[in-house]
């Protein structure tokens, strides 16, 4: 659906790229009439919109007024060949992301100097808006460019690694953000590995169960009608309904054996987290495995057969083998589907980014809620791009 | 898959009747379980959810997830034809990309980012179930559009059929099984999001969930979860059927 059509559309038109044109639109809008950031006299109260241009200095200003205006040559393509405008939107959007966290952090560390030190300095809708914007020109610019996965591996670490440097250089330590980020900041590293170890505690039982039971489905065709539409309930219930659920039984179970609720086994915590984590987590491991099996060629199969090998050789050399990006991009699956469950889990005593979330929706403070929210997210996609990368790696030679 | 056959067709008819009636019992006769909660938990005391009626919530939980998703399939099924129109074919690499990382959130972080936004309660909740809702939606209308055979489409414009009719008579309907399927995600998304509502202030099944956790009211837990539970397996049962009367001939229904 890409790259064939899109490069050709729009070759003779005065809007080369639309898609370019409606980011900038967008942009500029935001940077018009929404606040860039607020002002607020302490961590509690409403803040004081701050436009844009009020936030910037001559320098900042002129920069991004010069990134714009590239922006807008490129999308025009005019003075500038195809390929050009693609380095030169590629380049400019990445600046122009850079320049607005820069100025954001460099507006709180200027106002804050002559204000009371509990004043805070929050970001604003239009900064979310350019960032956005500039984040999405870059993906489409990707896309249209069809660049490969070095190229695209390369750019992406090239902003996180300088949106990474620009956070670890302490640029943003007046924004309201990192403040909160101050107060709390040995805990959120405990919650952060706490967040991580449920989600690796419940993809090892998943994979060790699903995998065989995957095989079972591919194996036998009348268990597997009934094998999916169980596993798909559990899929189905919400899944603050299942960590619910399952409080009640483990809780009788702990108060019954007490040497369980010793071994962590009650009703509240990391147990029932860890169950319903797992229960979510077997549809998608045991329909990739069967579905993965089950796209091994029979001739493949019937070959290694002929061969002389048992049917322990076959499975582990020929259909495991054959089987794997499949069953990957189920692993993909989960990991990014438990990384978000988690959250949730928070609800039920467990710990994780989810406890930020609900703590911060708790006390109103917004901050907080986002300190929970974004690094899941950042957690997520990055778990994504990397067992992307896992399920192209495995792809079997013949068949890159 | 093989073709489903009759007689495996029919239990899960059967399923959905009986958890449907079960359904529609226990929300409005749940007060009447009240003695065997009592029984259950003897030292909990109200051993029943009584701050609002399970019939009230459950219609507020529904209404909540009806009205989000009929936005985002308005939207969204409106998004995927303009990406496969010859006007919006150019924004249709973008929008598959978005609704693809767009799905990799969490759908309770992206609620937890949308409500303070928007302030707490029913509507905050609901812009953020339209945004998590849409990109299932949109994904699979590009998808089901995608799968139409070009010598199909050709087949009709050489009849002489204008570029309306071969999207109400010839697309929309080839495309529909995976449409329906998408929409069928997202609604059942929406169901479990909605109960993590409770916590930013929406009313909900998830509110005495929610209220049993903080006070550490088991039978609550259990009254909520229950209800919430049910309404997610029927609600994805009548999916199923709905998918399935959509497929010609050949199901292509994982399973």
């Amino acid at each position: 659906m890409t790259s064939p059509a899109v490069s050709t559309v729009g070759a003779g038109r005065v809007l080369a790229n639309r898609v370019l044109v409606t980011l900038l639109i967008a942009g500029l809008a935001a940077a018009w009439l929404l606040p860039f950031a607020s002002m607020s006299p302490n961590r509690l109260a409403s803040g004081q919109s701050v436009a844009l241009g009020g936030a910037l200095t001559m320098w900042q200003a002129a920069g991004m007024l010069v990134l714009t205006v590239m922006l807008g040559l490129a999308a025009l393509q005019r003075p500038l060949s195809r390929r050009l405008a693609h380095g030169v939107t590629l380049t400019a959007s990445l600046a122009l992301l850079l320049i607005t966290l820069y100025a954001l952090g460099d507006y709180a560390q200027r106002t804050l100097v002559e204000r009371s030190p509990s004043a805070r300095v929050s970001q604003g809708a239009a900064f979310w808006v350019i960032v956005f914007c500039c984040a999405l020109a870059a993906i489409d610019t990707l896309q249209r460019h069809a660049s490969g996965w070095i190229t695209r591996l390369g750019y992406a670490a090239l902003a996180g690694g300088a949106v990474a440097f620009l956070l670890a250089s302490g640029h943003f330590r007046d924004l309201s953000i990192m403040r909160e980020y101050a107060n709390i900041r040995d805990t959120f590293s405990d919650q952060l590995l706490t967040h991580l170890g449920l989600v690796g505690a419940a993809l090892g039982p998943a994979l060790a169960i699903g995998v065989p039971l995957g095989l079972l489905a591919h194996r036998r065709a009348r268990v597997r009608g009934t094998l999916f539409s169980v596993l798909n309930v559990f899929q189905t219930i919400p899944s603050i309904a299942l960590f619910a659920l399952l409080v009640a039984p483990l809780s009788a179970l702990g108060n019954a054996f007490p040497f369980l609720a010793e071994l962590g086994i009650k009703g509240i915590g990391a147990a029932p987290a860890i169950i319903a984590l797992v229960m979510y987590a077997l549809l998608p491991v045991v329909r990739n495995t069967y579905s993965g099996l089950k796209g091994v060629p029979p001739a493949t199969v019937e070959a290694a057969r002929g061969m002389g090998m048992t049917q322990r050789q076959v499975l582990w050399r020929v259909e495991i083998p054959l089987a794997l990006p499949v069953m990957l991009s189920g692993l993909r699956i989960v990991t990014v589907q438990a990384i978000g469950l988690t959250v949730v889990a928070a609800l039920i005593g467990a710990g994780g980014l989810g406890a930020f979330i609900f703590q911060g929706l708790g006390q109103y403070a917004i901050d907080l809620v986002l300190l929970g929210a974004i690094p899941t997210i950042v957690l997520a996609v990055i778990a994504d791009f990397m067992l992307q990368m896992l399920v192209a790696l495995s792809q079997p030679a013949g068949t890159r | 898959m093989t073709p489903r056959t009759m007689p495996r067709l029919a239990p899960r008819s059967v399923l959905l009747i009986v958890l449907g009636v079960l359904l529609v019992a226990l929300v409005v006769g749940m007060e009447q379980l009240a003695p065997l909660f009592r029984a259950w938990f003897p030292d909990q005391n109200p051993a029943m959810y009584e701050r609002e009626s399970f019939l009230n919530l459950t219609l507020a939980h529904v209404a909540l997830v009806l009205v989000s998703s009929l936005i985002s399939v308005g939207v969204g099924v409106g998004a995927g034809l303009f990406v496969t129109r010859p006007a919006g074919r150019e924004f249709a690499p973008l929008v598959s990309t978005l609704a693809a990382i767009g799905q990799t959130f969490p759908p309770a972080a992206v609620l937890a980012i949308v409500v303070p936004l928007a302030g707490f309660g029913f509507v905050p909740t609901l812009v953020a179930l339209i945004l998590y809702g849409l990109l299932p939606v949109v994904q699979n209308t590009v998808a089901g559009l995608g799968t139409v055979p070009p010598q199909t489409l050709e087949a009709a414009r050489g009849n002489g059929m204008s570029a309306w009719q071969i999207l109400w008579h010839i697309e929309l309907p080839l495309a529909m099984r995976v449409i329906v399927a998408g929409v069928r995600v997202s609604v059942i998304i929406n169901i479990g999001t909605a109960t993590i509502g409770s916590t930013v202030g929406a009313t909900t099944l998830g509110t005495p969930i929610i209220a049993g956790l903080v006070g550490n009211n088991l039978p609550y837990v259990i009254q909520g979860a229950l209800l919430v539970g049910l309404l997610a397996i029927v609600t994805d049962l009548a999916f199923e059927r709905l998918e399935r009367r959509f497929s010609f001939g050949a199901s292509g229904a994982t399973p």
